[in-house]
């Protein structure tokens, strides 16, 4: 069992929304460690070696500790570093936020990512999606946080809502969660983004959308070439 | 702790089957009630609006959904015996391997049966590679768990009992490919409360008959 003092090391990738949600709660949680970006198209041996079921980040290394998944790696610094606690105490709640937390990686990214990548039908028929799910998440808002008064476990799993749906939306020319038909969810990003730790921990919006940009046009440039 | 347990369920459902197994372990005293998934009820769709599915737990009017969330819920209501391990990074590693088993396992082994050919091969060797990933997690112990039954066979148990039908429709042997997941499964169903969920192979199998004419798979 390692010991909250040991070393903590993060693989990562700047991009990357999962590998934000690790640094988020770890800079709320007050932790040092050393980040680590990760060329994924060069996977370090360290990478392969800590993650072999997925080669993917994020990565925790906590002295020896290994930890992939970043759901899984939420849970883990909550329960290790157990001051300011993300998760609620009680179970009920806790099932709840475990729900919403995992609504969101099942239901809200994957049709978000189709509408970057796809153009025509498919991009039309992703986005429908993507926006009836965002409608059923925003029911997971208690108050200003999906947290409540404070920000929370939920709160941290969707800040991939917050900078990246802005980003991504303004790469295909629209918005994705805009103040009318998603009145709460625009609220809720107004409201976590002002929150100056978690302003401090996004990547630059300019160099987000410059990257995705560049991953739309590369998609639909191969797929171009394919037909 | 008290309050009413009722569980909305499937048969036929590993999923449902985590809860029931989880409950059983546990000693809980509950209300199963069978679902007909084509004419779902409206405690059902009450209960689980976001995805109006089965398995739901309702515990003192409240209600849950999810197998993985639970069972979590479950262990951490009745906390004998413990299902999750006590250390935050032995908690992790069950939580990553749950995980797994739920990307990967339900999904290849549905694919198998579902289609043709080509597809179908490429299914096998998807689902015999996911359970050899399985396998190697664990190891020499007895349970995922280590000495004893733990949330990581709960998660995974119930798909033993497809098996069969994976089996047969894909054309390979979980024994012949896995023989320490084999072995595992038969040490499982020696406790009651997975013996008593699991339902008999035969039956997944004419049921996955059925669903082969429901969605046209010839």
């Amino acid at each position: 069992m390692a010991k909250k003092e040991h070393k903590v090391r993060l693989l990562g990738t700047w991009r990357s929304r999962f590998v934000h949600r690790v640094r988020l709660a770890l800079k709320l949680k007050g932790i040092e460690y050393e980040y680590i970006e990760e060329d994924l198209k060069n996977k370090s041996p360290l990478l392969l070696e800590s993650n072999p079921v997925y080669k993917k980040v994020p990565v925790l290394i906590h002295g020896n500790n290994v930890v992939s998944e970043s759901m899984v790696i939420l849970e883990y610094i909550d329960e290790t570093w157990s001051e300011n606690p993300l998760m609620p105490q009680d179970p009920y709640d806790r099932a709840i936020t475990r729900f919403w937390s995992k609504f969101i990686d099942d239901k809200c990214l994957a049709p978000i990512r189709t509408v970057l990548l796809t153009d025509g039908e498919e991009q039309e028929k992703a986005m429908k999606e993507a926006k009836e799910a965002l409608k059923t998440l925003e029911r997971g808002l208690k108050g200003k946080f999906f947290g409540g008064e404070v920000i929370g476990f939920v709160d941290i799993a969707a800040s991939c809502l917050s900078i990246w749906s802005e980003v991504l939306g303004e790469v295909i020319g629209t918005k994705f969660i805009d103040s009318e038909k998603l009145p709460h969810l625009h609220s809720w990003i107004e409201e976590f983004t002002s929150i100056d730790l978690v302003k401090e921990s996004f990547p630059p919006y300019d160099k987000l959308f410059a990257s995705y940009k560049a991953l739309r046009e590369d998609h639909l440039a191969a797929k171009f070439s394919q037909n | 702790m008290g309050g009413e347990v009722v569980l909305l369920d499937f048969w036929a459902s590993p999923f449902g089957m985590r809860a029931r197994i989880a409950l059983a372990e546990k000693g809980v005293k509950y209300e199963y009630r069978e679902e007909n998934l084509a004419n779902k009820g409206e405690l059902l769709l009450k209960s689980n609006p976001v995805y109006k599915k089965i398995p739901v737990l309702i515990h003192d009017g409240k209600s849950l959904s999810e197998s993985l969330i639970i069972v979590q819920y479950i262990d951490e209501v009745w906390k004998n015996p413990p299902l999750l391990p006590e250390d935050a990074y032995e908690r992790a590693v069950a939580r990553f391997w749950a995980d797994f088993a739920d990307k990967k396992l339900y999904d290849s082994g549905t694919k198998i049966w579902k289609s043709k050919g080509e597809a179908q091969a490429s299914a096998v060797k998807e689902f015999i590679e996911n359970l050899k990933i399985l396998e190697g997690a664990l190891g020499d112990e007895p349970f995922f768990g280590g000495e004893k039954l733990g949330f990581v066979d709960v998660m995974v148990v119930p798909f033993v009992c497809w098996f069969h039908a994976y089996e047969v429709h894909g054309g390979f042997s979980v024994a012949a490919e896995c023989p320490k997941i084999d072995a595992w499964a038969k040490r499982c169903m020696e406790r009651e409360s997975v013996s008593k969920a699991l339902q008999d192979p035969e039956k997944i199998l004419e049921f996955v008959g059925f669903l082969k004419k429901k969605y046209g798979v010839e």
